[in-house]
């Protein structure tokens, strides 16, 4: 089985589950997924998938991408490509679809996304440093404070916590659990937050 | 976001009644003890409806032997069975924590009368 697939982030909302107890879940539109290349230990040294998602002209893409597409013979291109390592590529052909259809309810699988841009951030933010006073006469509101000692050793400690850009990076968040999955509608449901925003792109992969 | 929202939709229950706070409701809640299954009714004021979508919740207020004790419930949780409206109420909030601080007599609202054609 492929080991994973591509999707988007729609939102979240909660539902109630068979107890009865309101669940907290994302809805990703995952797939349908095409794959578009396959590596092999032979030709490229590792196992893997390479898979397309959202359709786009031929047309639309620039003559090496073009190429690329062509020389899989797929007849349209994608907007997303993505590689999925495997143990073995061998069972997968190109132009292959990969759906939703690979998950089962209560499996637990991770969920690769773009975290929101927070932009240049302070310590309180990016790190929960510890806010001063803000009155009473104080100037240190959120200032990140000492940022090491002085004679010795004359420098600031490699990785100081200090301000700067946050967010914005590629998030794993691992063995969350899917709760509902609906082929007919390529859609997945998973259990809490996945990072980046709604329309995000996020990369479902299964565990083990 | 709106197929989210219409997702949410299949989860959101519109057998229930239209009760608003001040009303008095008999909430019917099921509750499974092991492999057994049971109605529990809370009798009580609505004082606070709150929320949208799925995440709609409701909290009634009862005085149980002197103590107050407020339940919230989730408005469109499967596991009400059903909710009874017992009385109008006339009221000019539509959060009555006033009555928290109130008792007996000063505790009472009024009937809402709507005109019967």
């Amino acid at each position: 089985m492929p080991s994973g697939i591509i999707g988007k982030k729609l939102g979240m909302t909660q539902i109630f589950d068979s107890d009865g107890l309101a669940v907290p879940v994302t809805v990703i539109e995952a797939g349908p997924c095409f794959v578009v290349q396959k590596k092999t230990g032979d030709t490229d040294g590792y196992e893997a998938v390479q898979l397309g998602f959202e359709r786009k002209p031929l047309a639309k893409f620039v003559k090496p991408m073009k190429g690329h597409f062509e020389k899989h013979g797929a007849k349209s291109g994608f907007k997303h490509l993505k590689e999925f390592r495997l143990d073995d590529a061998g069972p997968y052909e190109v132009g292959q679809e990969v759906t939703v259809e690979q998950f089962a309810i209560g499996e637990r699988v991770d969920v690769v996304g773009t975290s929101k841009g927070r932009g240049f951030t302070g310590c309180v933010k990016r790190w929960n440093f510890a806010r001063g006073p803000m009155t009473h006469g104080s100037m240190n509101h959120r200032a990140p404070g000492s940022i090491g000692a002085s004679a010795y050793p004359s420098r600031v400690v490699k990785g100081k916590k200090m301000p700067g850009h946050m967010g914005n990076t590629r998030v794993t968040v691992k063995k969350l659990e899917v709760i509902d999955v609906r082929p007919e509608e390529n859609l997945l449901m998973i259990r809490g937050a996945v990072p980046g925003p709604s329309k995000g792109l996020v990369l479902i992969h299964k565990i083990g | 976001m709106e197929r989210v929202t219409n997702l949410a939709r299949e989860q959101m229950r519109a057998d229930l009644p239209d009760y608003r706070p001040g009303d008095t409701v008999e909430v019917h809640v099921r509750i499974v003890e092991g492999d057994k299954e049971r109605i529990q009714v809370f009798k009580g004021v609505v004082i606070r409806k709150r929320g949208t979508m799925t995440g709609a919740t409701f909290t009634v207020r009862k005085v149980s032997y002197g103590v107050g004790v407020e339940r919230i419930f989730p408005q469109h949780s499967p596991n009400i069975e059903k909710i009874v409206i017992l009385f109008r109420g006339k009221v000019a909030r539509s959060r009555l924590y006033y009555l928290r601080q109130r008792s007996g007599k000063a505790a009472r609202i009024k009937e809402k009368r709507t005109p019967t054609a």
